[in-house]
């Protein structure tokens, strides 16, 4: 594709060339009624187009805002689509915010049309559309539930696009008009960061960025036409935009739509898809799963499991990188593939895949381990929204779990004075929508970028190494290091830990929340004849905070052996009463969690960790999911922990 | 609830006896094409009776039920059905051994009609037979978002879920009205709220005309175009829920009489 990525600099152009090239091949499969529907190219083109020309009837203008809302379906990926046709920005929206969240999001951009799925966001939108002045219309895709609503402003897709196919060539005619004008320089999407400080931006991409940077990725990964992926991940979420969109059209990839959120697993089972991406939290859930299901098998199957799995720790991962290893070694590899891995992978829908990602978060080695020995390519990625995703990616040669790989083509690096990573790139954004301060504070004028990450570039291999959030990274009383996410990390690498919240800047010592992970202490309570009836039941448990101390202090010693990390060491921590939410806005919808709102919030148990009392009463607020308020009352026991002493002095800090 | 409330089921007069109890003394009402009727009153009331009267299950010794506009005659309960009677139960009554799918498809049973050989044979007229019905099912399923335990066996399912099962089979048999004995029984309020708005969605999308007995008075009056009062047999009220809520026999009824 490199050879003519210059004359196709809009997403128009893309399809077109899609369609005359690839015209048959499938490019969206959804699974409804049971039965995998296909779209060839040429087909979902029709859909676009006529979409497009239905829009234009509904009277959406050039440099219109859209708001496409609900899970993902075809449907919604071509709305995206017909609305940059129309020269109109799509914005894509979580679809579990709850109202005032999308409120905030509609008023900024002043949307003036939303495309939604079902009848749920269509009850949301209607209780703010008083508040959003511009708001027009609505069109949604699920006709369940809707049929006694006031449909002066609420329009069924199917008519939309049937409007456009019943066209007498006037709206054709517009059509051309408009899709003339677009551009590389043209805005393709609007995008929304989660933003872990404050309100969320709005961070405009236009079609040439989207382009360069999947262009630039599928390069790496090579990419082709008989790549097929499954889309599960958010819509509004720049990283399913990116794959689902971007890199599936340069690809002319198939993008398949699962039936239902709950039927993920299952779908990606019969779909076997070359290219799958997770972030670490599903791959943690995944090896779970299999390791419970193991528990519970018989004594000959385990032991199976248990002899093939350490074959694999020590050979699978050279095999997987080509690298030398010895004929008996590679016989026993065979065998366990037949035996183990296979089936396996089969059972985890990842028989087919070419190639795996995990971005977002830092994963741990071991987990990293266990799936590249099966043979899964699992690779790591670094990006984020104002870069169009793809900063740095691993080649198949040199992946590991600590590193994030090298620039692909189009990306510069460079760390600036204050470790802060910097990139210039193609597919760097072009602005904040309406908050020009913001986009001079992030992005100079030759064009660089801060990421807000810190972090510095590996001498012996080229690769880049983040550290944490470049504002959370802090020092403590004493002066050392203070780098909150990388403790953080550790804990959560444990599969009982869900989450964990690290405080200390500016203290004599560290402290901790913690969130038990609900399924994996579950299960073990089960085993173990412990009864509980909530999360918050569990989470008080005596063994469960035994076990939490235990995790606890694993980590501590693990630091006590960093000279640079061992002031982080966690003197004292409690399991909090509830999970945190981001309905509760404690963490971000992509699960990053906002510190200094959390610290706020529980302001009276970070105080208390701190005096050393043993107990502290609270109450919360909590937020149900129709967006109800309630309050939980707890009382909580704050454990102590036992911290070490470095283990070798030395002055390399 | 249609504006012009034509009759679709009427029960005259019904007195059901086993032995010496008497079951339903006398009652009568009618239900209206495209409503949600309630049928409410304390235990042992007669409620689930009525029920059984309704399809068939019971043979009232006197008085007639009326269905289409016609009286009619004593039927076996599945000759009932096939006229367009679908029911759930108080206890969940499913083949727990079969997944989901199957369970719904048995509700088209009635409807399949190809040559038994050619259904042996699963060949010919009885696929294209399957696939159509498969299709029906399918939408159901959809409808009622049970697609991720498709294959799952349903023994193994929360109860919450089997009594959407359950629901899901009635409705595959696109029944004209569909009889649900207690559905949101024993299930926690957000389960009952999901319930509930199933209910009306079958409602107002199938436009199926529902008769429901329930406990949940709130539930009751939130679904309910109208209700039935029943208090040891005998009909108490008959009205809209308001109505129904202030008719101080009804009170007595559910809160007892000082004596």
């Amino acid at each position: 594709m490199s050879e003519n990525s210059s004359s196709l600099d809009t997403f128009p152009k893309v399809l077109s060339r899609n369609v005359s090239q690839f015209g048959n091949s499938p490019a969206y499969r959804e699974k409804e009624y049971g039965i995998w529907q296909t779209w060839t190219w040429s087909e979902a083109n029709d859909e676009i187009t006529n979409l497009a020309k239905g829009l234009i009837k509904l009277g959406v203008k050039e440099g219109d805002h859209l708001a496409v809302i609900g899970r993902n379906r075809p449907y919604l990926y071509w709305s995206l689509m017909a609305a940059q046709q129309v020269g109109a920005v799509p914005v894509p929206l979580y679809q579990d915010a709850v109202a005032d969240e999308m409120e905030y999001i509609l008023t900024h951009c002043s949307a003036k049309y939303a495309i939604v799925g079902d009848q749920e966001q269509v009850d949301k939108i209607q209780e703010i559309q008083e508040k959003v002045k511009g708001l027009k219309d609505i069109v949604y895709v699920d006709p369940k539930g809707l049929r006694k609503y006031d449909k002066s402003s609420l329009h069924p897709f199917l008519d939309i696009s049937g409007a456009g196919k019943s066209d007498d060539g006037e709206l054709k005619e517009e059509l051309d008009k408009r899709l003339e004008k677009i551009t590389g320089e043209t805005t393709a999407v609007l995008l929304y960061t989660s933003g872990t400080t404050g309100r969320s931006k709005g961070v405009v991409q236009t079609h040439k960025a989207i382009i360069g940077a999947s262009s630039g990725a599928n390069e790496l990964d090579r990419w082709s036409s008989n790549d097929h992926l499954v889309c599960y991940l958010p819509m509004a979420w720049v990283g399913d935009f990116m794959i689902s969109v971007g890199q599936v059209m340069v690809a002319g990839a198939c993008l398949n739509c699962p039936e239902g959120a709950d039927t993920v697993q299952m779908d990606v089972k019969e779909m076997g898809p070359t290219v799958f991406f997770g972030p670490p939290p599903l791959w943690e859930r995944l090896k779970t799963e299999v390791n419970i299901r193991i528990e519970d098998a018989s004594a000959f199957k385990k032991g199976a499991f248990q002899y093939f799995m350490n074959h694999a720790e020590k050979v699978g991962r050279q095999i997987l990188e080509k690298k030398s290893v010895g004929i008996i070694d590679r016989l026993m590899y065979s065998i366990g593939g037949f035996v183990i891995y296979g089936p396996l992978k089969n059972m985890l829908g990842l028989t087919n895949v070419r190639i795996a990602y995990t971005a977002g978060e830092a994963i741990s080695a071991e987990l990293f381990d266990f799936y590249r020995s099966l043979g899964i390519n699992l690779k790591q990625l670094y990006g984020q929204t104002e870069a169009s995703v793809f900063l740095t990616m691993q080649d198949d040669s040199d992946v590991r779990s600590d590193t994030v790989g090298k620039p692909i083509r189009g990306v510069e690096l460079k760390i600036a004075e204050t470790g802060e990573v910097m990139y210039r790139s193609i597919g760097s954004f072009k602005e904040y929508y309406k908050n020009p301060k913001a986009t001079k504070e992030t992005k100079d004028k030759d064009g660089w970028v801060a990421t807000g990450d810190a972090g510095y570039i590996e001498e012996t291999s080229g690769q880049l190494r983040i550290i944490d959030r470049a504002k959370d990274v802090g020092k403590m009383k004493d002066g050392s290091m203070f780098a909150p996410k990388y403790v953080e990390n550790k804990l959560k690498f444990f599969p009982n830990i869900l989450e964990a919240v690290l405080f200390g800047a500016g203290q004599e010592k560290c402290v901790a929340f913690l969130n038990i992970d609900l399924s994996a202490v579950g299960n073990w309570a089960e085993r173990n004849n412990i009864n509980y009836a909530s999360y918050q039941e569990l989470a008080s448990n005596e063994k469960v905070m035994e076990m939490m101390k235990g995790h606890v202090e694993e980590v501590n010693q693990d630091l006590a052996k960093d000279p640079t990390m061992s002031g982080c060491q966690i003197h004292r921590f409690l399991i909090l009463h509830k999970e945190l939410d981001p309905d509760d806005g404690e963490i971000t919808r992509t699960r990053k969690v906002r510190r200094s709102f959390v610290a706020e919030k529980y302001d009276d148990l970070v105080t208390a960790l701190f005096k050393g009392v043993d107990e502290v009463s609270t109450k919360t607020e909590v937020t149900y999911e129709d967006g109800k308020k309630g309050y939980l009352e707890a009382t909580i026991s704050l454990v102590d922990t036992q911290t070490y002493m470095l283990k070798e002095k030395s002055d390399a800090a | 609830m249609s504006e012009n409330n034509s009759v679709l089921m009427e029960v005259k007069n019904i007195n059901l006896r086993f032995g010496g109890v008497v079951a339903i003394q006398n009652v009568s009402f009618d239900i209206y094409e495209g409503e949600i009727r309630a049928i409410i009153g304390p235990n042992g009331a007669g409620k689930s009776s009525m029920l059984n009267v309704i399809n068939g299950f019971y043979h009232p010794q006197e008085g007639e039920v009326w269905f289409n506009g016609e009286k009619r005659p004593s039927m076996e309960p599945y000759q009932i059905a096939k006229t367009g009677i679908a029911r759930t139960f108080q206890n969940i009554a499913l083949f727990k051994g079969m997944t989901t799918i199957e369970n719904v498809m048995t509700g088209r049973q009635l409807k399949m009609n190809k040559n038994f050989f050619w259904q042996m044979l699963r060949y010919g007229p009885a696929i294209e037979e399957e696939v159509e019905h498969r299709r029906r099912c399918e939408e159901i399923i959809d409808f009622l978002e049970i697609n991720h335990i498709r294959k799952t066996p349903v023994g193994a399912l929360p109860y919450g879920l089997q009594k959407r099962v359950e629901l899901a089979r009635a409705l595959a048999m696109d029944p004209k009205i569909l009889l649900l004995d207690e559905p949101m029984a024993g299930m926690n309020v957000e389960e009952k709220q999901d319930m509930s708005r199933f209910i009306i969605d079958v409602n107002e999308e199938f436009g199926t005309t529902i008769a429901l007995i329930e406990h949940d008075m709130a539930v009751v009056m939130d679904l309910a175009d109208r209700v039935v009062v029943l208090d040891y047999g005998k009909l108490l009220a008959d009205g809209t829920p308001t109505e129904v809520q202030s008719n101080q026999a009804v009170i007595d009824a559910y809160l007892g009489v000082p004596h």
